[in-house]
């Protein structure tokens, strides 16, 4: 067993596990027994590959960002998750989990979503597939971002504005366990690598196509061996999981995750987990947390919605205990400058999320040779009213 | 000093009363006058909430009481002040969640519940093997009872395991639900309520969520030892309703 694979209670050393009220145990055990012998099984790799191929559009480019290795004075590679269908990475773990479903034999799906982009992603696939759907989303993230609300609803889900806590994301996520309690007959489709076990591994290994096609493209199309630099940026931690995977038993790859630091420390308005958060316990898993000293969680902020999650995936908290990756917390600035430089450069409009990994490219200095690769999580189009709200000269 | 859970337990048998309130609700101080007042009544058990933001097993009235008592500006700290500054001689049990028992730390926290009689606690999401790896020695050596939860969902296998361990009562889960229902109990609930009735458990039982008045109390009270009330009793301290009159209506 390789030290950053989970063991068999789900820890990823000593983070993870499920920590979850006895009403969710039945529910999760069925998942826990089942979900590896599915994806392994012939049958769903068939159908989920054939999916990424034909309707998501993969393998997605990675593509050799020549503008910005020049300024850089090094080799910059972007991986274009931004192309998929429905504009993210989010589509990989919900087609992946959505085929789960149906081999358990359930009838409906149920979904958190913060922005909206797993919320789009899993009303696509349920749409495509026939099975209906319900998505929790945040009063007040419903306001936020009225075009995705507006997509699911066209898509067929039925979308549930949640009204408790702070109405953002992470009461979205309560009110989706609370639902499942009552409804047991559901399947919830959880949109990153967190929540109880086996949630952070299953999403982890459906999104661990990105890391995959990265290994392959740069040997096949570029000649390279492998890369010096992963990065990505981090909420829950599911499109940096799924890019840094392949490469977590080669030691000498650095990976590197982008933090949401938000307005920065001192304003207390920032969503970088790792940097500020401490061990605890939320939806289920034991990682890093954004609490009070009494272990009330704290609504975190960022400008993107997509990363302002107060907990991350508890394999993210491994690879941070471990130093195996490091995780730099990268402000709204530093991210809205980021975006326009790479609009302006390369004339690809990043989601404000991505646009934090691209910031990390002002914070480390790379050698002319470094093969630096850059997971470009989704596309910028919800972003862009933010974006002219908040230009950058 | 004697476990006041234990030595209950070892007389009552049947119709044991818990009535659950949230620690600061409706006011800061509402925690010791509740005490006191549940105290004059003929309530069984008191269970305490401790307010959090996130009460992933909690229905809408108890989930608002805890955002009111949030605001209140409850803590845990606090908590165990109000508690040591009554002297109540009915058993006391703590609800709360994991992440604030695991940031007030484990030690302290077991400390502190035996300082101020507390009798037990329960704590949904910590697991039972969890429990046992990491927490069960330090629970006996301050005398203090975890309690386990059981479902409609629950198997029969896994329910056995469950009482072979338990200390106390159990908690049986009357509802695929959370917390807060005011609906007559269905035939699936009956029959469940029968299924674990035909165990013969060593455990006492104590049937929760869902139960709200003396009908419904009456009813669990059939199958198992006693009824846990929580939603319903919030609703009257939110109104200002008089605790005696609570109790002696349950009670019918």
């Amino acid at each position: 067993m390789s030290r950053y694979t989970i063991d068999s209670e789900g820890f990823y050393g000593e983070f993870g596990g499920a920590f979850i009220p006895e009403m969710l145990v039945p529910n999760i055990q069925e998942l826990q027994e089942n979900y590896e012998n599915i994806i392994n099984s012939e049958a769903f790799k068939k159908e989920f590959i054939s999916l990424l191929k034909n309707y998501v559009g993969r393998p997605s480019p990675l593509y050799y960002a020549n503008n910005l290795s020049t300024h850089y004075n090094t080799t910059i590679f972007l991986k274009r998750e931004d192309v998929n269908h429905t504009g993210s990475h989010k589509v990989n773990n919900t087609i992946g989990q959505v085929l789960i479903a149906k081999h358990l034999g359930k009838k409906y799906i149920i979904a958190e979503t913060g922005a909206g982009q797993h919320g789009v992603a899993t009303a696509t696939v349920c749409a495509l597939m026939n099975i209906k759907c319900k998505v929790f989303m945040g009063a007040k993230d419903v306001e936020r971002q009225s075009s995705n609300y507006n997509r699911m609803n066209m898509l067929g889900a039925e979308v549930i504005p949640v009204t408790s806590g702070s109405k953002t994301l992470k009461d979205a996520t309560n009110e989706a366990l609370r639902y499942w309690i009552a409804n047991p007959n559901a399947y919830y489709l959880i949109g990153s690598a967190i929540g109880p076990h086996p949630y952070p591994d299953m999403v982890t290994k459906l999104q661990s196509v990105i890391g995959d096609e990265i290994k392959q493209q740069l040997t096949n199309e570029y000649q390279q061996n492998k890369p010096n630099y992963v990065i990505a940026c981090v909420g829950g931690g599911s499109n940096a999981a799924g890019s840094f995977y392949s490469f977590l038993e080669d030691e000498d790859v650095k990976l590197i995750g982008a933090e949401a630091h938000g307005k920065g420390e001192e304003t207390g308005k920032s969503a970088a987990t790792l940097n500020l958060g401490k061990k605890g316990v939320i939806h289920g898993c034991m990682t890093y947390l954004m609490q009070n000293k009494d272990g009330q969680i704290k609504e975190p902020y960022s400008i993107s919605a997509g990363l302002d999650y107060p907990g991350i995936g508890p394999l993210h908290a491994h690879l941070y205990r471990t130093n195996r990756a490091q995780y730099i917390p990268v402000s709204d600035k530093e991210a809205l400058k980021a975006a326009y430089f790479l609009t302006q450069k390369e004339g690809i409009i990043p989601a404000l999320e991505s646009a934090h990994a691209l910031g990390v490219l002002e914070k480390l200095s790379f050698k002319k040779k470094d093969i630096v690769v850059v997971t470009l999580s989704g596309k910028g189009d919800k972003d862009i009213e933010t974006y002219i709200k908040n230009s950058v000269k | 000093m004697n476990n006041k859970l234990t030595q209950l337990l070892s007389t009552k048998q049947k119709d044991i009363l818990t009535l659950y309130f949230t620690a600061g609700f409706p006011k800061l101080e509402s925690t010791i006058s509740i005490l006191k007042g549940l105290d004059s009544t003929d309530v069984d058990i008191i269970e305490v909430g401790i307010p959090f933001t996130d009460p992933v097993a909690d229905g809408p009235v108890i989930q608002k009481s805890n955002t009111v008592a949030l605001k209140n500006g409850i803590t845990l700290p606090l908590l165990f002040k109000q508690l040591q500054e009554v002297n109540i001689s009915k058993p006391i049990v703590l609800m709360g969640y994991f992440n604030q028992f695991l940031q007030f730390g484990a030690e302290q926290f077991c400390t502190q519940c035996k300082a101020a009689n507390v009798s037990g606690l329960i704590i949904p999401d910590l697991p039972i093997a969890y429990f046992n790896t990491h927490y069960k020695e330090l629970f006996d050596s301050n005398n203090l009872h975890n309690h386990y939860l059981i479902t409609p969902q629950t198997s029969d296998e896994r329910i056995r395991e469950i009482d072979n361990i338990s200390t106390s009562f159990i908690y049986a889960v009357a509802d695929n639900s959370i917390t807060g229902n005011t609906k007559d109990f269905n035939d699936a609930q009956v029959a469940y309520f029968k299924r674990i009735a035909m165990l013969k458990l060593k455990s006492p039982i104590q049937f929760g969520f869902g139960i709200y008045n003396n009908a419904t109390f009456s009813k669990v009270c059939q199958y198992g030892h006693g009824g846990i009330i929580g939603s319903s009793f919030i609703k009257a301290l939110e109104k200002g309703n008089s605790i005696t009159d609570f109790v002696k209506n349950i009670r019918g």
